[in-house]
């Protein structure tokens, strides 16, 4: 393998970039070609559905490519392959890419056994959105900041008959219950692998969170039974909705007209009002370098044109991503922007899932263990033991390998 | 060169071809079964461990494994069935004397065999949308309310047992159409002599003429329906709403790429191999007995 010799030819850098973002990268990079001529980028669009699978496999296949997006809770998982190229060691030839620029609690979700992995490269995270008309019917002319009036303004909707449900609470989702779960402090699973899903903490949340459910606030539907929410929210079904920044777009897009004033985002409430903005989900995709690149160089140098804050912006406007770069959120497109001002609150406030492979796996066991208590098929106590159980049976290599030694 | 070498010498290529893309693979799928081979196994060879019959064990206790499997049994008895009758139904009639343009219906009938899977799943999600699709739109003609057939529960499996029908049983029907020639017209002849029914022509000619047909016919039928997947695959997203068409194969498959449970993977596919031999064995059985 040439390893950049003054005659080698230049290189050609491999970019796996998933989804929507993987259609419109391209535009951005003319810039970077200009600033490094000779070298040349190839991308290679892959639909998001298939992209865990395919990094798998290309890792099995030595076919990894140079860099890639990866969503941040799949860093893990490729750390334990050892398929990933540590970067602390290249800041120090890249000074633009620096911890201070990014949100703390997005940046720690790349930093795996004290080394860091990728680059954040947009930002993802969970806020309330709600219907601004109604909420203000019911009495209140601010969103509640702590739980308890987050349900004293669900059950006033519901008293004052403003909409059927207060809240559309997706069923077949880990998000809302895990979100809680991190507000009252439960780490779901501890250093040493224990599950801690019937400790105070979890039964805490999972308790407010059945309650909702067994009070009416929130119908006990999943996504396939709800079928269109934007219609169902447009219809006044539901006015209290979870969700991330790509719908800000679809909401844009498809809420009728009239409604476009009426709905408003804001940070989740916490547990006690003092410690507003609640905890919401470090999500996001970010770049990373593989361990098999010839060209580690020269994958630093497009990290670290993709961070700058132009850049950036510019991505922004292309897709919508949230720029992972906080000084690209100085730009009036976004500094201006209302309905932006509580994500980027919210972004203060996020923490990672638990940094596991198999955390993928948890948070959808834990969704369809959950559900039968929503339906009062079982009780908290029968759920969480459950769940501790699957936790457990699902860690269980895991913690075999460290015991070990090998981890 | 002897007689035996030389005929070892031209059986070695297909010889070396089954082994390396058949026994051998079937050899390590087995092997994997009764190991936990996983992601860190992908990692570092020495993590994977010998489990015995761990996997099994787990697939018993898993409810996924119950879902998938009654599903698959669902889609296999009721699918299967219908698609066999539909078969034969439609080779009767295109083999009646009264059928005009027998050309044009059965390359008609067996078009959709050779259509590609996901192009039929786009028209299929598009007639089966709740709002626009034409199947609801039809039903309204009779009143009936709309049926939000890919994404209720109840319905999702109906859903894709009507587009399986509708793509695969052209092809049965072509061979019970050939099983259905082999039956001398002399016999016919004979039975409308003797003042035999339609009926009673169709229960003791046509049916005992193709026995050996709707034998071969029900092995095929059932190994092709237990191995369920491109169809839920497209439709619901992988197995859904709330499991309801997750078949066996999409499990495994699940198990095997998106959590990368090697082991437990290759175990399911041991179950389903021991269960589509024990359905079609006792078929195959009767087959040797009843031939001549």
């Amino acid at each position: 393998m040439a390893c950049g010799g003054a005659d080698s030819p230049p290189p050609t850098l491999v970019f796996w970039a998933l989804g929507r973002e993987g259609e419109v990268v391209e535009r951005l990079l003319p810039g970077f070609a200009q600033e490094n001529p000779g070298l040349s980028v190839r991308v290679q669009q892959i639909p998001f559905t298939a992209a865990h699978e395919k990094l798998l496999t290309a890792y099995v296949g030595r076919s990894t490519p140079d860099v890639a997006q990866v969503g941040n809770t799949w860093i893990a998982e490729l750390v334990a392959l050892d398929a990933l190229e540590p970067l602390d060691p290249w800041l120090a030839h890249q000074p633009s890419l620096r911890a201070e620029d990014h949100f703390p609690g997005i940046w720690a979700t790349n930093v795996v056994r004290g080394r860091l992995w990728g680059i954040p490269w947009y930002v993802d995270t969970r806020v309330l959105f709600y219907r601004r008309d109604l909420v203000a019917r019911a009495g209140f002319s601010h969103m509640p900041k702590d739980w308890a009036g987050l349900r004293q303004l669900a059950e006033e909707l519901i008293k004052r008959k403003l909409a059927p449900y207060a809240f559309y609470l997706p069923t077949d989702e880990w998000v809302f219950l895990v979100l809680l779960a991190m507000q009252a402090g439960s780490v779901l699973v501890d250093e040493q692998l224990e599950p801690q899903f019937c400790q105070p903490a979890f039964l805490q949340a999972l308790g407010f969170y059945a309650d909702l459910f067994r009070q009416r606030l929130a119908p006990v539907m999943g996504n396939a039974q709800m079928g269109n929410y934007y219609q169902r929210f447009a219809d006044g079904f539901f006015a209290l909705y979870v969700t991330g920044p790509w719908n800000l777009g679809e909401f844009r897009r498809r809420l009728p007209e009239a409604l476009q004033e009426s709905w408003h985002t804001v940070p989740l409430p916490a547990p006690a009002a003092q410690d507003f903005p609640g905890v919401s989900l470090a999500g996001g995709s970010s770049l990373v370098v593989f361990r098999r690149s010839p060209h580690k160089e020269q994958a630093l140098r497009l990290l670290a044109y993709l961070n700058r804050p132009q850049v950036q912006v510019a991505f922004y406007q292309l897709v919508g991503d949230l720029p992972a770069n906080r000084r690209a959120w100085e730009d009036p497109l976004l500094a201006q922007d209302p309905r932006l001002a509580a994500f980027r609150l919210q972004l203060t406030r996020v923490q990672p899932l638990p940094q596991l492979p198999e955390v993928e796996q948890l948070m959808q066991r834990l969704w369809e263990v959950v559900e039968p208590a929503l339906r009062g098929q079982a009780t908290l106590a029968e759920v969480c033991g459950h769940m501790d159980e699957e936790a457990r049976r699902i860690l269980a290599k895991r913690r075999w390998l460290r015991q070990r030694g090998k981890l | 060169m002897s007689e035996r070498r030389a005929g070892w010498l031209f059986i070695a290529p297909a010889l070396l071809l089954l082994v390396v893309f058949f026994l051998l693979p079937v050899a390590l799928g087995l092997v994997l079964a009764v190991t936990d081979f996983d992601i860190y196994a992908l990692g570092d060879p020495s993590a994977v461990r010998f489990v015995g019959a761990e996997n099994f064990r787990q697939m018993v206790k898993n409810p996924l494994f119950f879902r998938a499997l009654v599903n698959t049994c669902y889609f296999v008895g009721v699918g299967g069935t219908l698609s066999i009758l539909l078969s034969l139904l439609a080779a009767l009639a295109l083999a009646s004397p009264l059928c005009r343009w027998r050309g044009f219906f059965r390359t008609v009938y067996f078009a959709p065999v050779v259509l590609t899977m996901v192009a039929v799943a786009v028209v299929f999600r598009t007639l089966y949308h709740p709002d626009f699709g034409l199947l609801n739109r039809f039903l309204k003609l009779f009143g009936v309310e709309p049926i939000f057939w890919l994404g209720d529960p109840a319905w999702a499996m109906p859903a894709i047992i009507l587009l399986a029908l509708w793509k695969n049983f052209g092809y049965n029907m072509v061979i019970f159409l050939a099983g259905l020639s082999t039956i001398p017209p002399t016999l016919y002849e004979a039975a409308s002599l003797d003042g035999a029914s339609r009926w009673q022509q169709f229960w003791h000619i046509t049916l005992p003429g193709l026995r050996p047909t709707l034998v071969f016919v029900l092995i095929t039928t059932l190994i092709g329906y237990f191995q369920l997947f491109a169809e839920p695959y497209v439709m619901t997203g992988g197995g859904g709403p709330v499991n309801a068409t997750l078949s066996l194969v999409l499990h495994m498959y699940k198990e095997g790429f998106r959590w990368w449970n090697m082991g437990y993977a290759a175990a399911v596919a041991v179950v389903l191999f021991a269960l589509i031999l024990l359905v079609t064995a006792p078929l195959r059985w009767y087959q040797r007995r009843w031939s001549p």
